[in-house]
């Protein structure tokens, strides 16, 4: 046998940890969750942003975009001369309605042009398959991947889309990524719906034809010189644009795809940085109980090797490599736990983020840091009880250590004393006696409580976030947009469509809002005052009438610009006349999504000195009719586009269950770890220090139940403990975490359902009994013979 | 628990073995602990078993209180057959019927003298207060106090009070003196012939004193797993006439 080769000391390092491998699991597992965690956290972050970037550089993904109604392909030269330009591109780029076969409701997407030459271009896209569409083929188009692998769309496919007002039948004729849609993802919504939103490139010659755009463009695409002011060039493009209806120059910050990959960014980011230190921290504790205790109950041990001459440092050694072995354990579990959590986030990230690859990859720096990070938790949990063996003194050590003194009560235990039987005194003294041990222990397990509360309340949280969106702010079941804004008297139009019981007009209009330093270009939404589909809300999600005058803000658009009710806006309006106005705020709503600004339709109108014109409706459908109303939708050509609640939240509830819902099973199962690796641990070590006592009870004739309620009722007690202060940390965790979730994109409410306590304790507790279950099954087979005959 | 037919006929010893023989392992290393005794223990006798260690004394005395089984032979407590009991059966045995003192007293230490006592009390069917317990082994003004608070003969003392406290039919001492010097030991075997004698109670001390042998009613000479020889003493002496 191998072990016959090993020191003797070496040798019983491994009896010793064979001996207690089911303890030294549950720390190295715990170890390992936390280790995991940060590996794959960490590691998907730097791929997730490497991708990115180099992603970006090699496709030459845009700094700046410049959007405007309609000017000259000659005005390329001036935004190429403006200072920090380091190239510009101009192109065309619409809104659609897609129909694609087979699919009952209308698509909205996206056209844009391609360049003229080959060549590299801002924005490029990478062909994946196919070919680029043949310039005298007006009718041939490339098409985004995720859209043309949710509709089985491969080169070669029809599809029809309504260019400007006319339903054209398209081929395609490749399928691309591009760095703009690595998050494809319709203006307004939260999550990629890849069925409901498209993207195609069209040759620029046809689709310059299809708009009225011939020497034109609507877009100017930016990259910008190193070093370059954001904020001076876009004021720049804006003056110089201005003639030509900008309606504002945008970074990337505003890019929609690019806003919410570094949304997902920062996410990691928190998550790496909160959970795995809870995992090193339970198990600092565990090492620092379990060890504690194997070096008292060796003590006798030590001090025989002392005496035989064997130094402190070798001993001390002994207990090093102990501890050195389990840690070691604990790393690679994590490092395997965290490169198959990495590659399986990678792989579902895929499927959102479309990149034209992504491996997780975590650089060395990630391993080594989190090997750093076990071992000093090794070091920190067991130092008091390495030191104990350094400094323990031979003779002391092989007298046996005086009984535990249970005397120093305290009064008010006393009195609870009187109330009830001995057993249950001897849990509560036992608990009195050694109250740093059972706090520890109550704290771990209210730690895995925290834990699974943090991780799942997200999705109560977003459930009732949509919930809110679409069914009490939003009520609509269909918005229309149309491709210019129209007059008011369209919605007679839109109301007899088939099936619409209802219809509320709404108009957009393009603005940069400025509060001293503080701009954003948003959309004024303006509102009918009987608006009962889109509608306000406060903070107590009652609804609140739109005021005649002045402006409404969502309450993070007035975070952002730093104004409360009351105070005066300056709005710059970016389309028709472009007025300047100055406009009082005159309430604050609460919004979960994005961020707007509402006002009343007929004042909006009337300070742009227009006719009331709408930008589209919203609109109340009859369930049984809305396949007529889609038919119709997708041929009327006034038509831009359609978002349909109803698949929105479909969708929404769809990307819920597959990333979040992962997510919470994974946390679950090491919060379930981290429960077991405490509850179990501190049985055993219960169970070790109190066999002779409980097996001295077994043989005075108490039953198994009777012995195991001793041990196991003070685990219950602490396990019970520990629920109020588990519901008190989660609910600290789900606010940290609802802290740093807080975006424009979207605000997930601080909101943890009695449903998530419940799940929390009903885990905590199937934790425990499992726990109680493992251990119990050791008392069953106590020695009671060994037990007459040893001293303690 | 079944009540046995003949549980109050006089003429039924408490105990009698049949035979017992107990070895671990097999073959070539097998180790025998008793190689065949036959015993039968009067009721509310004193037997002392002496002799020296590995003499298989232990054995015997854990396999008539319940917590071991031979490997062959059968065991008769009053009418029962100990040997086809089931654990707990086993369990409910000792919980009414046997009372034990340990070498080492084996007290709860987060429990006092009296709780100690009363841990037994609780769930017996015919007990006896804890305190009447403590004041027939000499505690009576020591019972609020925690083991340890207590010197090595006075926990012995309550490890007494807490054996005979339940009124056991019969109580086992494993070396009851064995931790303790000469004239607290006397104090010990005091109690213990005091309740023997009180309460009629079958006692059964292991040692390997010979000098306790004299106050016992029967003795048990046992060498290599066998009795070897068994002295009835007709006239036991009073423990404090004892010296070692």
């Amino acid at each position: 046998m191998l072990i016959e080769l090993l020191r003797p000391l070496d040798r019983k390092l491994i009896r010793d940890l064979w001996a207690i491998k089911g303890q030294a699991l549950a720390i190295a597992v715990v170890i390992g969750c936390g280790v995991g965690m940060y590996i794959m956290s960490k590691g998907m972050l730097i791929s997730l942003a490497e991708t990115r970037a180099a992603y970006y550089e090699r496709y030459r993904f845009a700094d700046v975009w410049a959007p405007v109604k309609r000017a000259p392909d000659a005005l390329l030269q001036q935004i190429n001369d403006l200072p920090d330009v380091r190239r510009a591109e101009t192109r065309i780029r619409a809104g659609v309605i897609l129909d694609v076969e087979g699919a009952a409701a209308p698509i909205t997407g996206e056209i844009q042009s391609l360049a003229r030459i080959a060549g590299p271009h801002i924005n490029d896209i990478v062909l994946r398959r196919g070919r680029y569409p043949d310039p005298i083929h007006e009718e041939e188009v490339l098409a985004l991947d995720a859209f043309a692998e949710a509709h089985r769309l491969e080169p070669g496919a029809h599809l029809y889309a309504i260019l400007n007002g006319t339903k054209k039948k398209l081929t395609v004729t490749g399928i691309v990524q591009s760095p703009e849609y690595v998050y494809a993802i319709s203006p307004g919504e939260i999550v990629p719906d890849k069925k409901r939103f498209g993207v195609l490139w069209m040759n620029r010659e046809a689709l310059a034809n299809a708009f009225d755009l011939d020497g034109a463009f609507n877009e100017a695409v930016i990259l910008t010189s190193a070093g370059s002011s954001e904020d001076a060039l876009l004021e720049r493009l804006d003056r110089l644009l201005k003639r030509y209806g900008a309606t504002g120059a945008y970074g990337r910050s505003q890019q929609i795809s690019d806003q919410f990959l570094t949304n997902e960014i920062q996410q990691l980011e928190t998550m790496g940085r909160l959970l795995p230190p809870i995992f090193l921290l339970v198990a600092t504790f565990l090492l620092n109980v379990v060890v504690g205790r194997l070096i008292d109950t060796e003590r006798e041990q030590i001090g025989l090797l002392k005496a035989f001459g064997y130094c402190d440092r070798a001993v001390a050694l002994h207990y090093l490599k102990m501890i050195g072995a389990i840690t070691l354990i604990g790393i690679l579990i994590g490092v395997i736990l965290g490169l198959w959590l990495g590659h399986g986030l990678a792989r579902m990230y895929q499927d959102y983020f479309r990149f034209p690859f992504l491996l997780f990859r975590a650089p060395a720096d990630v391993y080594l840091l989190s090997i750093g990070f076990s071992l000093v938790v090794a070091a920190v949990g067991t130092s008091s009880s390495v030191l104990k063996v350094l400094r323990l003194e031979p003779a002391v050590a092989m007298v046996p250590p005086p009984p535990p003194d249970y005397s120093r009560s305290a009064r008010w235990l006393e009195k609870l004393a009187r109330w009830i039987d001995q057993p249950s005194r001897m849990i509560l003294r036992h608990l009195y006696r050694w109250p740093k041990r059972a706090a520890m222990t109550s704290i771990g397990i209210a730690m895995s409580m925290g834990l699974l509360i943090g991780s799942s309340f997200s999705l109560d949280a977003m459930i009732y976030m949509v919930d809110i969106s679409f069914n009490v702010i939003d009520r609509q079941d269909v918005t229309v947009n149309f491709v210019e804004p129209r007059n008011v008297r369209a919605v007679q139009d839109v109301l007899h469509a088939p099936g619409v019981l209802a219809a509320e007009p709404f108009r957009a209009v393009p603005v940069v809002l400025r509060n001293g330093q503080r701009s954003r270009r948003e959309a004024i939404i303006g509102l009918t005052p009987s608006a009962d589909l889109g509608r306000l809300v406060d903070t107590d999600l009652h609804p609140v009438p739109l005021p005649r005058h002045g402006l409404v803000l969502s309450d993070k658009l007035a975070e952002l610009l730093a104004i409360g009710a009351g105070e005066s806006l300056r709005v710059e309006v970016r389309t028709g006349r472009r007025p300047e106005l100055e406009i009082t705020v005159a309430g604050i709503v609460k919004t979960f999504m994005g961020t707007q600004a509402y006002m009343d339709l007929e004042s909006l109108n009337r300070l742009l000195k227009e006719d009331i014109a709408i930008s589209g409706a919203y609109l109340l459908v009859d369930p049984d009719q809305t396949d007529a109303l889609y038919a119709e939708l997708k041929s009327t050509p006034v038509v831009a586009g359609v978002s349909l609640q109803e698949q929105a939240q479909n969708a929404f509830y769809e990307t819920l269950q597959e990333s979040l819902g992962t997510f919470v099973f994974f946390n679950t199962l090491f919060a379930g770890l981290i429960a077991v690796g405490v509850v179990y641990n501190s049985a055993r070590i219960s169970l070790s220090e109190r066999a002779r006592e409980l097996a001295s009870l077994r043989v005075l004739g108490l039953t198994r139940g009777e012995v195991s309620y001793i041990l196991l009722g003070e685990l219950a007690l602490l396990t019970l403990a520990a629920l109020p202060l588990g519901a008190l940390l989660g609910y600290l965790l789900a606010w940290t975490l609802v802290q740093s979730f807080n975006t424009e994109l979207f605000r997930i409410p601080l909101l943890v359902s009695s449903s998530t306590y419940g799940y929390a304790v009903l885990v905590v507790v199937v934790a425990a009994l499992a726990s109680g279950l493992l251990v119990r099954r050791r008392i069953n087979q106590l020695d009671l013979i060994a037990v007459l005959k040893t001293r303690e | 628990m079944e009540t046995p037919i003949n549980m109050n006929r006089d003429d039924h010893p408490a105990f009698r073995a049949e035979q017992l023989t107990k070895f671990y392992g097999s073959g070539e290393s097998r180790v025998y602990a008793l190689r065949g005794v036959d015993l039968e223990v009067p009721r509310g006798e004193m037997v002392v078993l002496l002799g020296p260690s590995g003499s298989g004394k232990s054995t015997l005395l854990n396999i008539l209180g319940g917590l071991d089984s031979p490997t062959e032979g059968r065991v008769y407590f009053d009418s029962w057959e100990l040997t086809a009991f089931d654990d707990w059966h086993l369990t409910k045995f000792r919980r009414e019927y046997v009372g034990f003192v340990f070498q080492f007293y084996n007290l709860i230490p987060s429990l006092t003298a009296r709780e100690n006592v009363a841990l037994v009390t609780e769930i017996a069917e015919n007990p006896m207060a804890p305190e009447r317990a403590l004041e027939l082994v000499g505690l009576g003004k020591r019972m609020d106090h925690f083991p340890a608070q207590l010197s090595g003969g006075e926990q012995q003392r309550v490890a007494i009070a807490r054996a005979i406290a339940k009124q056991p039919r019969v109580l086992f001492c494993d070396e009851p003196t064995g931790a303790l010097d000469s004239k607290t030991g006397i104090v010990v075997l005091e109690a213990i012939a005091r309740v023997n004698r009180e309460l009629g109670t079958t006692a059964m001390v292991i040692t390997h004193n010979a000098a306790i042998a004299a106050m016992a009613d029967r003795v048990l000479h046992m060498a290599d797993g066998q009795i070897q020889q068994m002295e009835v003493n007709s006239h036991p002496c009073d423990p404090h006439e004892l010296s070692w």
